[in-house]
């Protein structure tokens, strides 16, 4: 049995084979998911229970307190819980690249004369895709709920790209993190820190009925910014516009991603590389 | 016969590994292992085995010294290295949710095979290691061994030029382990040179044509097994004492038929004492024994093996926490 012989790449197709390693790298997360789809139901778990609490059981309290019908407040509360769902990715792929760094398979992807960007590049990729199946399986849920968009299918589409975005964002942070913490059971621990930053933004509650001590933050927080943008290319009833962020909310729902991508991404090369210390 | 450093296909000059808090992990290692050979490095646990093994191949950087593997340097020309080198770690390095066809077939992928190639390099991989049955099942569900198997026909998806394989035939029966020494003797006689780490003598034994004998991050002793086993001594003679026997008087008897000092171990009640002065030493030996009421099957004479150079020349396990 003889051995393949491989063509050394040249310089002009790394960037060609770092494409090609992140891709082979997704088609692994995803696989995953298709042998564990009970990963991807525990993940929609909680914008599910979000919509059944938030909807349904304060919904109209909230909804009084808006002044406006639990019908409305369930159409309000939707776009949130996009974006909610895109921030507690996080989770999932710290956890997910602790037990890469763990289980020896990141060892023998460094061993191998594949790109090392790529190893984390495939992760986001995938993180990505899924998003995108999370978004349908959770608009569809939403329209039975009573949620609709009342705009073209321009306006649409940019708003998935801008939640798209949010959850590569969010996917960089999460590398990040699974290469700082020390296994997946400490990733596990962290995860509770995910709702703050979900919940402390204008997401389920507007945040003019937030204190007003939590008001500024919220405001400031990157996943306000994409659901006020997303809420308007919806055509979604929005909550009153109070900050600056808010009313520019389309230009900081992309700049926040990118600047956390620009970020972590190279801190989460150097960790890799420190990996060898 | 030593290895001509400059061509070796792995050679290591003074290597130093620190572990913060930890004291040294290598300590000036030497290495030096010719092309197309199976060269084993044995040593007790913490030795420093698998941290030689993960400098070599890139995947830990050295303090100090330097390492070349075929031809190219550890420290500056990672990728190079990695390009021309195999891996099987000690502890399995494998998707536990992919099946071991996926695993294959993702690997050889990385390793920039077509993806037809890669289907057919697998294929092959699972036949040659008989994981045919198992190819489409999880790897979580392998038992030890299958998973071993599985990560060591990783290791060879690409005919590297240097394979490293960290205590390859840990945890196999008898059977696997023959496939496994198999398969090292095949690559060995293709050119391609192997660099083992082993807890098994007898495998270094059977398999390596050199060995390095490691102990507290440095090597002790180096040179062919029977170099090695020349060093500890010749034949040794063993004597069994029967219970109701007088021990130390037996031990008279052996010391002063082959002039040498036994050792005596009353627990186990056996004497053993090296063998010298040929032929004649035995007939001495034949009567005394005789007289001492001794039965010829209560003794044996045992040449050294690999297990007497290993406890001779190494200090023991490592205790953790103590400092070094
Ligand atoms: N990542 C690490 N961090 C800190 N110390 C380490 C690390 N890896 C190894 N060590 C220490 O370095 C020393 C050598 O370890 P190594 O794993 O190389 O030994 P070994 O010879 O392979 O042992 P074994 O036979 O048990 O596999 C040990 O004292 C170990 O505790
Ligand atoms: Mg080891």
């Amino acid at each position: 049995m003889s051995a393949p012989t491989v063509v050394a790449a040249s310089r002009s197709s790394r960037l060609a084979w770092a494409a090609a390693d992140t891709w082979v790298v997704a088609r692994r997360h995803l696989w995953h998911l298709l042998r564990r789809p009970d990963e991807l139901l525990g993940t929609l778990m909680i914008p599910v229970l979000a919509v059944a609490m938030f909807g349904f059981v304060f919904g109209d309290a909230l909804g009084a307190a808006m002044a406006v019908p639990g019908t409305e407040y369930r159409e309000f509360l939707l776009p949130g819980l996009f974006a909610l769902t895109m921030a507690f990715g996080i989770g999932n792929t710290t956890i997910a690249t602790a037990a890469d760094v763990r289980g020896g398979v990141l060892d023998r992807m460094r061993s191998l004369p594949m790109s090392p960007v790529a190893f984390l590049a495939g992760r986001s990729l995938a993180d990505v895709l899924v998003a995108l199946v999370e978004l349908a399986i959770l608009m569809g849920l939403g329209v039975l709920f009573g949620w609709q968009w009342h705009s073209g299918p321009g306006p649409v589409l940019a708003a998935l790209a801008l939640l798209i975005l949010l959850r590569a964002a969010c996917s960089w942070v999460g590398i990040l993190l699974g290469l700082l913490v020390s296994g997946p059971e400490a990733a596990m621990k962290y995860f509770a820190l995910v709702f703050p930053l979900a919940m402390v933004a204008d997401t389920v509650v507007p945040t003019h009925l937030m204190p007003g001590w939590l008001a500024g933050p919220a405001g400031w927080n990157p996943l306000s910014a994409t659901v006020v943008a997303i809420r308007d290319l919806f055509g979604n009833p929005a909550g009153p516009s109070a900050s600056w962020v808010a009313d520019h909310a389309v230009p900081m729902a992309v700049a926040w991603p990118l600047a956390i991508t620009a970020l972590c991404l190279p801190l989460a090369l150097a960790r890799l590389r420190g990996l060898a210390r | 016969m030593s290895t001509d450093r400059r061509d070796a296909a792995i050679l290591a000059e003074g290597v130093r590994k620190h572990y913060p808090g930890r004291g040294a992990a290598l300590d000036g290692l030497d290495l030096a292992v010719a092309p197309g050979t199976v060269h084993g490095l044995l040593g007790p646990n913490g030795a420093g085995k698998t941290t030689a093994v993960r400098i070599l191949a890139t995947l830990v950087r050295l303090d100090g010294g330097s390492a070349r593997v075929a031809g190219c340097d550890v420290a500056s020309d990672p990728a190079r290295v990695r390009a021309r080198i195999g891996l099987a770690g000690q502890h399995a390095a494998l998707d536990e949710v992919l099946s071991g066809r996926q695993n294959l077939e993702m690997f050889a992928r990385l390793h920039h095979l077509r993806a037809r190639a890669a289907r057919r390099r697998a294929g092959a991989l699972l036949e040659r290691f008989d994981l045919e049955a198992a190819a489409d099942r999880p790897v979580r569900n392998y038992s030890g061994g299958m998973r071993r198997r599985l990560d060591l026909a990783v290791s060879l998806i690409r005919g590297a030029d240097v394979l490293f394989l960290d205590e390859p035939s840990t945890g196999l029966d008898p059977r696997s382990r023959n496939e496994v020494w198999n398969a090292v003797r095949e690559l060995a006689a293709s050119g391609t040179t192997v660099l083992l780490t082993t807890q098994y003598l007898e495998e270094a034994d059977r398999l390596c044509s050199r060995i390095s004998l490691m102990d507290r991050g440095r090597v002790v002793a180096e040179g062919s097994p029977s170099e090695l086993k020349a060093r500890v001594g010749g034949s040794r003679l063993e004597v069994a004492v029967p219970a109701g026997r007088d021990l130390a008087a037996a031990a008279g008897s052996i010391s002063a038929a082959l002039c040498a000092a036994p050792e005596i171990d009353p627990a186990a009640r056996r004497i053993s004492a090296p063998v010298r002065g040929g032929v004649g030493a035995l007939g001495r030996l034949a009567r005394t024994l005789d007289e001492a009421g001794l039965q010829a099957d209560d003794v044996s004479l045992r040449r050294p093996d690999l297990d007497d150079v290993f406890l001779r020349l190494t200090a023991g396990p490592i205790r953790e926490g103590k400092g070094r």
